[in-house]
């Protein structure tokens, strides 16, 4: 029942390297910068994640997709520690997410998150959202957080929205400093859980241009998206996503002209109309 | 939620929007006598308000007999804290204007008007006919220290953000030493002399203010994981919230002492300001509590993705939004306990009620009993709407953002 994992890599192949070691090899591409290994997931009964394994090295862009309560959210969650995993292992950046509260602030500082909702601190204005973690976390001295933010909201294309309140700006707005502000602390990886499903279509463009920009800058990423337009263009692998499994992976090209699993095919017939 | 940039529509004139325009007789129609039954139930009430209102006014302006309240003006104001020392309760009053007159013009610059309509109070003040010229001057000074400190905010707002804060935060410690006093500088005025209205204000700011904290710890202890915190913060809230505060004075009155080594003596006004911080606490810690709970998910969850640890979330995104959302509910807060300070009185402190009890013990107002508490009715009921007036605005000032 249970999928056998489609991972070339096992923990035990990155945790045996000693330390400066792993980050070569990460570098390198020769280990991967996030293994999920067989990883579960249960809410009281309810088996989530039901062995889910994956592998993304650095500069790869990943998109997983999937019908609704699949486990996508619960799964890129998991790789941030904001929902914890009961069995398997997951690997950040060379370090194991345990429960040791160490490694978990290591890895939420390599890894950056992008959320549906935008969840930008509506108290703050848009520099003070962007600043907040780098000079509470990096402990970057103001002046040079600002002047980060100020180039990542030239970079966004809303530098002119700095000393606004987030809900003085629009949905596409919002969640285009959403992504600065996960920019500044100068992640790894970023993650993005269905960044632009609660955005109007209008909007949608702009975030998306964004998000193919810094895919192709190089940046790690991990894509919750239905966007099969944003996958075709920038994605490396591609996950379809059922009932906590992986069903099918593969390169754009294959999951588009060449769906192994039936599954798959109906899903795509669906949101591709 | 959404303030799109506004598009150039090409619509022609804008128009206001139309406003009912009315005659007097069209307002009371409309009003008071549109229906048969509204017109009975205007006419009902106006009877009632007659009946009470009218041999209320009657005895007010012909029977009543005001010398009492004018005589003792100054024991409902202070107590029997020293005439002569009384210029340091204005000291106090006047620095607390300058602070507020800042925090005005730095939080609200463009509510001139309500602003003005406030300073219009100090203004009646002066004006009444019996108080001494030393008190008029000094309601005139109020207001122009309430000017000068909005003038300063006004002129340099971002500039006078930190010095506010400080005054803010030195206000309180600056207030008791004034009204305490400092050995070589100020003479000490023990607290046995504190009264009247200062005393029931000292007590209810001394209560909301350090219950703050304390109720904010209080309410982040109920939200923790640590199961002794927790324990320890829902029982303190649930027992304090199933007392009176009556029986919580007596507690402090009678208690505190058993803490103490007993060569510490501590006086009836400290005891019953710590009854006063106890009880507040709980009710303080469950308003905070309903202002966390308000918080979405998503708040803690992009802070903690962005690295920030627990610490650093409550309080650069957590605190912060919660408490503006509980500000109108601490008002209110502060606002009942400014009535329950009366309970003191029962403990023996002469706050405005105690006051009114020892005016009437005076062998020549023996029998005034309706002038002494219709005026101290009067002087609460200023107060309480005041600031629940204030209050209502503040929180329309709030939501005006509804960020
Ligand atoms: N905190 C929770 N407690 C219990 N069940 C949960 C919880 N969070 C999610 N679930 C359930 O887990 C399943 C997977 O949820 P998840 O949010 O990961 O799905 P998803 O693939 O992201 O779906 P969507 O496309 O709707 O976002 C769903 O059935 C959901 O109801
Ligand atoms: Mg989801």
């Amino acid at each position: 029942m249970s999928s056998v994992a489609k991972v070339k890599t096992t923990p035990e192949q990155i945790l045996s390297l000693p330390e400066e070691e792993r980050s070569a090899a990460i570098e390198s591409g020769k280990s991967p910068i996030v293994l999920a290994y067989e990883v579960h997931k249960w809410y009281g009964n309810f088996h989530v994640l039901r062995g889910v394994s994956m592998e993304v090295h650095k500069g790869e862009v990943v998109v997983i997709f999937g019908p609704s309560g699949s486990g996508k959210s619960t799964f890129i969650r998991t790789i941030n520690r904001l929902e914890e995993h009961q069995k398997g292992s997951i690997i950040v950046d060379g370090v194991e997410l345990t429960h040791d509260i160490r490694n978990i602030e290591k890895i939420r500082m390599e890894t950056g998150m992008v959320f549906q909702q935008f969840n930008l601190f509506p108290h703050l204005t848009v520099l003070q959202n962007i600043t907040l973690a780098p000079i509470h976390v990096r402990k970057w001295p103001k002046e040079k957080a600002e002047e980060v933010a100020m180039q990542l909201l030239k970079r966004v294309g809303i530098p002119e929205q700095a000393h606004k309140y987030p809900g003085q700006l629009s949905g596409g707005q919002q969640q285009r400093v959403a992504i600065a502000r996960a920019l500044a602390m100068q992640p790894k990886i970023m993650l993005f859980d269905e960044p632009t499903s609660a955005l109007d279509p209008e909007m949608i463009k702009e975030v998306l241009e964004v998000m193919e920009e810094l895919a192709e800058s190089g940046m790690t990423m991990i894509v919750v998206t239905h966007e099969m337009g944003f996958a075709r263009a920038v994605a490396d692998q591609m996950y379809f996503f059922e009932s906590g499994q992986i069903v099918e992976s593969g390169t754009p090209e294959e999951i588009f002209t060449n769906p192994k699993e039936d599954r798959t095919k109906l899903f795509l017939s669906q949101i591709l109309h | 939620m959404m303030n799109r940039e506004p598009k150039q529509y090409d619509t022609g004139e804008v128009l206001p929007p139309p406003t009912e325009r009315y005659t007097v007789l069209g307002w009371l129609h409309k009003n008071l006598f549109s229906t048969w039954y509204y017109t009975i139930l205007t006419l009902v009430t106006l009877y009632v308000l007659y009946i009470v209102v009218k041999p209320t006014l009657n005895w007010a302006f012909t029977q009543a007999q005001w010398q009492v309240v004018v005589v003792n003006l100054r024991l409902f104001m202070v107590g029997q804290y020293p005439a002569d020392q009384v210029f340091r309760v204005w000291i106090a009053l006047h620095l607390l204007a300058f602070t507020a007159g800042m925090a005005w013009g730095i939080f609200f610059p463009r509510a001139r008007r309500i602003g003005a309509a406030i300073l219009l109070i100090p203004l009646l003040f002066a004006a009444l006919p019996f108080i001494s010229n030393f008190s008029r001057v000094n309601w005139v000074l109020f207001d122009v220290f309430a000017l000068l400190g909005w003038g300063l905010a006004i002129w340099r707002p971002q500039a006078m953000r930190r010095p506010l804060l400080v005054l803010i935060l030195a206000y309180f410690p600056i207030l008791i030493l004034l009204i305490y006093g400092i050995k070589p500088i100020l003479r000490i005025v023990k607290t046995n002399l504190w009264g009247g209205l200062m005393l029931t204000l000292l007590l209810a700011v001394v209560g909301i203010v350090i219950s703050f904290p304390i109720g904010i710890l209080l309410a982040l202890g109920r939200r923790s994981e640590l199961p002794i915190v927790k324990l320890f913060s829902v029982l303190y809230i649930e027992i304090i919230r199933g007392v009176p505060l009556v029986t919580v004075l007596f507690m402090a009155e009678l208690m505190l002492p058993l803490f103490l080594p007993p060569q510490i003596k501590i006086d009836n006004v400290i005891r019953a300001m710590a009854g006063i911080i106890i009880f507040e606490a709980a009710y303080m810690a469950e308003n905070v509590r309903g202002g966390l709970q308000a918080i979405p998910k998503g708040q803690y969850e992009a802070a903690w993705a962005l690295g920030l640890n627990g610490f650093q979330t409550t309080f650069y995104i957590i605190l912060p939004q919660a408490l503006r959302n509980v500000i109108p509910v601490l008002v209110n807060q502060f606002i009942s306990l400014f009535k329950d300070t009366t309970l003191v009185a029962i403990v023996g402190l002469l706050d405005l009620l105690g006051i009114a009890s020892t005016v009437l013990a005076q062998p020549e107002f023996i029998g005034r009993q309706r002038e002494v508490y219709l005026f101290i009715a009067l002087i609460y009921w200023v107060f309480s709407y005041a600031m629940s007036y204030a209050s209502r605005r503040l929180e329309v000032a709030l939501g005006v953002g509804e960020r």
